[in-house]
């Protein structure tokens, strides 16, 4: 019995034809914050989808969930995208409120925890706005509350802050190591940032490309918490060095 | 003038001064009262006895909302059907997109074998002609919604309803509301053609009979009532518009 929050051994995807995924295996423990980190195209959305159970693999095994941790497949799955894809006919606190809507949670009980979320992601204030009337990083926010507001075990991310400006992107990644610390979920970060999975992840996984193979799998050992210095330290060039070597761009 | 109130007044003087060049053109012309009546006469056809126009504007306004407000549930019903199946869509939409191009006011001679005549028939006439781009258009607004936002209401295992009541309903609605407006429209005219080939009811009937004694007071009465039913339908459209979607999300 896997006493590991997700157990992932030889997992195989196909699309008739198309190996997306070819032998996957990592586990990830509770309150892990994983990055997947990997080149375009390398099966690292569809990963998270078999996680998200939005599609069945088609060998090896998923496992979710520990005697300590257990998992709920309908409950316990929070998701972020690339695009914040909020409703635009929804204001920010019914947008954050969606997932609970869907679950049939206790409606007062999830608003004091939509406005607390909104506080905890930077947005107090916004709850009445509607999507449009906020900036590209605001709505991300909004989206990782919405991600959160369900109590989730489980937080998805799949490139969140690709369409985001650097700076504002580096003011993410910092807001995020501070929303998993105070909300003490388990993340996994999909990227195809080098210097963003190094700095956010406690484990990397490095992904190859087509079909997607797991080059490497390692612990992250920089001190939490986290700030911008972390990347002038020897051990986090390191780290991204050895990235780099698995992606074939050293 | 660029307030809001200064647009609403210019418009209200427009339609005054339509009104006020057609009575200036039929008194300073002398045209006679058969070929083009003045506003005042027109008025006064509503007087005239025998014309039962609450009657004839009932049976047609039957026939308009009725027809349409049926394009309304088959054809958003039909779009969401298409969500559903990938194989229903690719199999009944270039089939509908042909079946658009068949002109509907063609198919109201059969109508008439098929269903008789009478309020079923011009309803059906309505329908055939409003139903198309409220389809059409359901289709694409549906199609735009983005299917990351499919996967959210999936990976907490929503159903089918909280999909379309969450989701895909309101993300469709301004391009339902585009559909809308375009059938409103569509929905007078298909009701009054199917009333011009056959009824013993209804404005457009109404029009033929007084056609045969040169009453062009009432034909123009007729036109203006039915093209006030048609204002109403898309007043209507218009205002749910305005309630539902917000500003930004409206598509023109």
């Amino acid at each position: 019995m896997p006493e590991s929050f997700i157990h992932l051994a030889g997992v195989r995807k196909t699309y008739g034809e198309h190996l997306a995924i070819s032998d996957v295996t990592f586990d990830v423990q509770a309150g892990e914050l994983v990055a997947l980190v990997g080149p375009s195209g390398c099966g690292k959305s569809t990963l998270l989808k078999i996680l998200a159970g939005l599609h069945p693999h088609d060998g090896g095994e998923v496992h979710l969930g520990s005697p300590t941790h257990p998992f709920d497949p309908a409950r316990d799955v929070g998701m972020v995208f690339q695009a914040p894809l909020l409703l635009k006919w929804r204001r920010i606190l019914d947008n954050v409120l969606l997932p609970a809507e869907i679950l049939g949670l206790k409606k007062k009980e999830s608003l004091e925890r939509a406005r607390h979320l909104l506080e905890l992601v930077g947005l107090a204030g916004y709850e009445a706005k509607y999507p449009y009337e906020l900036s590209g990083g605001m709505q991300q926010r909004a989206a990782i509350a919405r991600a959160l507001v369900h109590d989730p075990k489980l937080v998805l991310m799949d490139e969140p802050f690709g369409a985001l400006d650097a700076l504002t992107r580096e003011k993410m990644n910092l807001e995020l190591l501070r929303i998993w610390k105070e909300a003490g979920k388990t993340i996994v970060f999909v990227t195809h940032g080098i210097s963003e999975a190094v700095f956010l992840g406690t484990r990397v996984v490095v992904l190859t490309a087509g079909p997607a193979r797991m080059a490497d799998n390692f612990q992250v050992e920089l001190p939490h918490p986290r700030t911008l210095d972390v990347k002038t330290q020897e051990k986090f060039g390191e780290y991204t060095r050895r990235v780099y070597r698995h992606l074939g761009m050293e | 003038m660029n307030s809001k109130a200064g647009r609403i007044g210019l418009a209200v003087l427009a339609h005054i001064a339509l009104v006020l060049a057609w009575y200036l053109f039929v008194r300073l012309g002398d045209v006679p009262k058969f070929v083009m009546p003045g506003p005042i006469p027109t008025l006064e056809a509503l007087l005239a006895p025998n014309y039962s126009w609450w009657t004839n504007i009932a049976v047609t306004g039957t026939e308009i909302f009725g027809g349409y407000f049926l394009a309304l549930a088959i054809g958003v019903a039909l779009a969401l059907a298409f969500t559903w199946s990938k194989t229903l869509e690719a199999f009944f939409m270039p089939l509908l997109v042909s079946l658009n191009m068949v002109p509907k006011v063609a198919l109201g001679p059969l109508i008439i074998v098929w269903f008789k005549y009478g309020v079923l028939p011009n309803s059906i006439m309505a329908f055939s002609i409003a139903v198309f781009p409220i389809l059409l258009t359901t289709a694409r607004g549906l199609r735009e919604i983005e299917p990351e936002l499919l996967d959210l209401v999936r990976s907490l295992k929503g159903s089918r309803w909280q999909l379309f009541t969450k989701i895909q309903l309101p993300g469709a609605l301004p391009y339902i509301f585009s559909g809308m407006k375009v059938g409103a429209i569509l929905a007078v005219a298909g009701a009054i053609v199917g009333e011009f080939l056959g009824s013993d009811k209804g404005l457009g009937y109404l029009m033929l009979q007084v056609q045969v004694t040169l009453d062009t007071p009432a034909m123009f009465m007729a036109v203006l009532l039915i093209t006030l039913m048609g204002m109403m339908l898309y007043g209507i459209v218009l205002a749910l518009e305005r309630l539902l979607v917000p500003k930004d999300a409206r598509v023109a």
